[in-house]
């Protein structure tokens, strides 16, 4: 099998400038900087506690992301810490190696989903961001309620009785479906397009102050798109599952 | 670094494989067999394993035990329907099944054991070095209880089980190496007693699992069933014989059932026959009659197909190539029906009976350190829960996540002072707790303090076997609290330490059958090549001899049966030393007679 070996150094060539905690090889006591393997007697290193996903994949806080870029990374990172290469190891390496690997799997499963990676970023960064209601979208209410009642209408008709009424309420509820879907979809572009407006405060780094008045205001409007989206979602699988 | 092998632990047949210089290759028995049938026997003299055992089947089917992975890490009730096709009685202790054989009871892992055993004994005559380390399959369907009844087995089988790897995905290791396939690929592996769907991408040496399904009770045993439900009918209708009253018929209208079945996957018609007390029962039986009973079943592989694809993210055409394994799949409506939920035809060049132990071979060359370049990421199959208020399953760990995988939990409390909290673990993806496996009971400590003050995080972590480990910590005080799980179905620590202890005895028990077996096979071949000789020969010798020679074979023919292999060697010696003289003369007879036929050749020439 052929295997073309990434070097660290060069995938993630350009954020080494991230800020690094320094600690000791729990082996050799040297010191390691971030470093996953000690630069000493190579063992492998507990990644610290407060380490997030982006960090561990020492990729900057954007949520645009190069998908291969990621792939790459995470195969490169699981190379590095998957059990199967510490079998012949002692058993502290092997925990180091397991605990490793189960925050790895759970960072790539979080950040390869754009929606999973933008909750997170908002859990990340939040405090200020806190406030935000969990009430369904007013425009969205009244359609909500007429929605529920014909489901609750459809489910209460058995396939004995009346086979008109019963295939037009389907009909209808595959419309709402579809027209609900739509939604999503256009609530999902509008998500994206926050996205670039993340990425770009980002990238400006004016002054401390105004630039976290600008990015709480971007995750804020995010928020309220993911909340309304989760609305929907529910409301789609429901219809699905109904009408499947 | 020891050697470490690769099992296939199979509901029919079980395989034993090593790495050659790089190529995993299957370990077979001194007559060249490959597969050993997951059959085990009890004799009074002890055990027999594989296809000893099968031909006992038949013999003392009461005693015999087939298919005991469909027993592994459940109950009871989990296996009611099917009790009244097995020969045996089984009762519950403890959540775990007991097969009971006389007087004497056994847990699966145990009878599972003593497969392994036969595996390892096989490999280390091979080899001719001791064998102590093992990765073993199982179906990647396999909920927590049954990986840890499997890992249990080896255990007891005196094998520290270094990874349980899935079977699906140990076929597309020996498949991707062979063929350097790069790419998204299906593997439907349908074996004796269980299905599974994966689905992965290759890339790089990366075997990334995307999505897995199955059923962990559907096979060529159940094809078979039906097969057998038919034929028990017929019976009834033509020799008025109520075949389900005698477990020894039932045995062997399943075993030719189970062949007639394999001859119909290369014929399109075949002959069932079977011997019965009151005549022979005949019948012409169509690939298309066969067809018929199985479809159901067959067509029942492909909704979890379809869920695998579906929690992949992928459409069926999207799927570069599709592996057939598990000798399920010879059937050519099983390969039909995958062809038509693929829309390509699907790969069957390595033997299905041997990709799966192959792939374990291939993953213990990983762990032994000998292979760098490829790395298995695999996923749980089901979603990891507890129990939460009014019944319902709060999910933790959702279904195909990639393992090795971690959730925490915080717990508190309810009343001031409660110093405990339940805690009830949950597989499966059902609302309720009632439709999913229960999986273990634990019960936290809690610091007697206000209500809601208590802080615990639990740690739920599924390792690279996909088996869970519970860890516990008070954020308050930041110590870790030591958590005895109980498991559902499963045993506890203490019963595998005394189930190892006792595998010891059996082992002897097991050096003695086999030494009796050996000793009667080899008394049949002199009794048979004895009585030949003497009547080729019986002018040759006076009539003192022959009877002297006579007495021997027939005191043989009778200490033949008996349970002591040292009276059969005995015997054995007699005839030889009585045939001493006989053996002389017919070597003479015979150069006498190839001397005579050279002058006459010669004369004619």
């Amino acid at each position: 099998m052929e295997h073309q070996h990434h070097h660290h150094h060069e995938t993630l060539a350009g954020t080494r400038e991230l800020p690094m905690a320094r600690s000791m090889c729990w082996h050799c006591q040297s010191e390691v900087t971030g470093e996953y393997l000690c630069g000493q007697c190579v063992k492998v290193q507990p990644l610290s506690k407060g380490l997030d996903y982006f960090a561990c994949f020492k990729l900057p806080r954007l949520l645009n992301i190069d998908e291969q870029n990621l792939e790459r990374i995470y195969y490169d990172l699981s190379r590095t810490f998957h059990p199967d290469f510490y079998s012949t190891k002692d058993e502290s390496e092997k925990t180091i190696s397991l605990g490793n690997s189960a925050f790895l799997n759970s960072a790539y499963r979080t950040l390869k989903d754009h929606i999973q990676r933008v909750e997170y970023l908002i859990r990340l960064e939040a405090g200020a961001v806190k406030d935000i209601r969990s009430n369904p979208p007013a425009d969205l209410f009244e359609e909500i309620l007429e929605l529920q009642e014909d489901m609750e209408t459809f489910c209460g008709l058995s396939s004995e009785d009346d086979s008109t009424d019963r295939t037009e309420l389907c009909q209808k509820l595959q419309r709402d479906r579809e027209r609900l879907e739509e939604r999503q979809a256009k609530m999902e572009a509008a998500l994206r397009e926050k996205y670039h407006e993340w990425d770009q405060v980002q990238a400006a780094n004016p002054d401390p102050k105004e630039a976290r008045d600008q990015k709480n205001a971007v995750l804020r409007s995010m928020q309220e798109i993911l909340s309304n989206r989760t609305y929907i979602c529910n409301m789609v699988n429901e219809l699905r599952e109904i009408t499947d | 670094m020891s050697r470490i092998v690769g099992i296939d632990l199979g509901t029919t047949n079980s395989l034993i494989a090593y790495m050659d210089h790089g190529t995993p290759r299957v370990i077979p028995s001194p007559d060249g067999k490959t597969l050993v049938p997951s059959i085990v026997g009890m004799t009074d003299n002890g055990l027999i394993v594989g296809d000893p055992a099968k031909a006992h089947l038949t013999r003392d089917p009461a005693r015999t035990i087939y298919s005991v992975k469909r027993f592994m890490g459940k109950g009871l009730a989990d296996v009611k329907d099917e009790l009244k096709y097995f020969p045996y009685s089984l009762h519950e202790k403890n959540g775990v099944i007991r097969i009971e054989i006389g007087d004497k009871t056994y847990t699966p892992p145990q009878v599972s054991a003593m497969i392994l055993k036969e595996l390892k004994r096989r490999a280390e005559e091979f080899l001719k070095e001791d064998i102590s380390k093992a990765v073993i399959t199982v179906p990647a369907y396999f909920n927590d209880s049954q990986r840890q009844a499997t890992k249990d087995a080896g255990m007891i089988a005196g094998l520290e089980v270094l990874r349980i790897i899935n079977e699906p995905t140990a076929a597309s290791l020996a498949y991707g190496l062979q063929k350097k396939t790069q790419g998204l690929i299906a593997i439907y592996d349908l074996g004796g007693g269980t299905f599974d769907i994966s689905i992965l991408k290759l890339k790089d040496g990366i075997f990334e699992v995307l999505a897995t399904n199955g059923d962990t009770h559907l096979g060529g045993d159940d094809f078979d069933q039906r097969l057998i439900d038919l034929l028990v009918k017929e019976i009834a209708e033509t020799h008025g014989l109520q075949v389900q009253e005698h477990p020894d018929l039932m045995q062997v209208v399943r075993l030719e059932a189970e062949r007639a079945k394999v001859r119909l996957s290369d014929e399109t018609a075949t002959t069932v026959v079977v011997e019965l007390p009151n005549g022979k029962y005949e019948k012409t039986l169509t690939r298309e009659v066969m067809e018929s009973l199985v479809m159901e079943i067959v067509e029942g592989t492909l909704a979890p197909c379809r869920s695998a694809l579906r929690d992949a993210g992928l459409r069926a055409d999207q799927i570069d190539e599709v592996v057939l394994v598990g000798g399920s799949t010879r059937m050519p409506l099983v390969r039909a029906k995958v062809e038509g939920l693929f829309g390509k035809k699907p790969h069957s060049e390595l033997n299905p009976d041997e990709v799966v132990a192959l792939g374990a071979a291939v993953q213990a060359d990983i762990l032994g350190g000998h292979n760098k370049e490829i790395l298995l990421l695999d996923v749980t199959p089901l979603s990891l829960g507890i129990e939460t208020m009014g019944g319902v399953m709060s999910a933790l760990i959702r279904r195909n996540t990639t393992i090795p995988t971690s959730a925490k939990e915080m717990f508190t409390t309810y009343v001031d002072g409660q110093t405990s909290v339940d805690i009830h673990i949950l597989q499966g993806e059902r609302e309720l707790v009632k439709d999913n496996r229960s999986l273990a009971r634990f019960q936290l400590k809690m610091p007697p303090l206000p209500a809601g003050v208590p802080r615990v995080e639990v740690t739920f972590l599924i390792d690279a076997n996909g088996i869970l480990h519970v860890t516990a910590r008070d954020i308050r005080t930041n110590e870790a609290q030591s958590v005895q799980v109980k498991p559902s179905h499963g045993l506890t620590d203490d019963e595998v330490e005394a189930m190892i202890r006792d595998s010891f005895q059996f082992a002897e028990e097991d050096i003695k059958a086999r030494q009796v077996i050996e000793a009667r096979t080899e008394a049949n071949a002199i009794i048979v090549a004895t009585e030949k000789a003497l009547a080729r020969a019986s002018e040759l010798i006076n009539e003192k001899e022959k009877g002297e020679i006579q007495r021997a074979i027939q005191q043989l023919g009778e200490t033949q049966k008996g349970d002591d292999h040292r009276v059969i060697r005995a015997g054995i010696a007699e005839v030889e030393k009585e045939t001493h003289h006989l053996a002389e003369v017919l070597m003479d007879a015979t150069l006498k007679e190839a001397l005579e036929s050279k002058k006459v050749s010669e004369f004619v020439k």
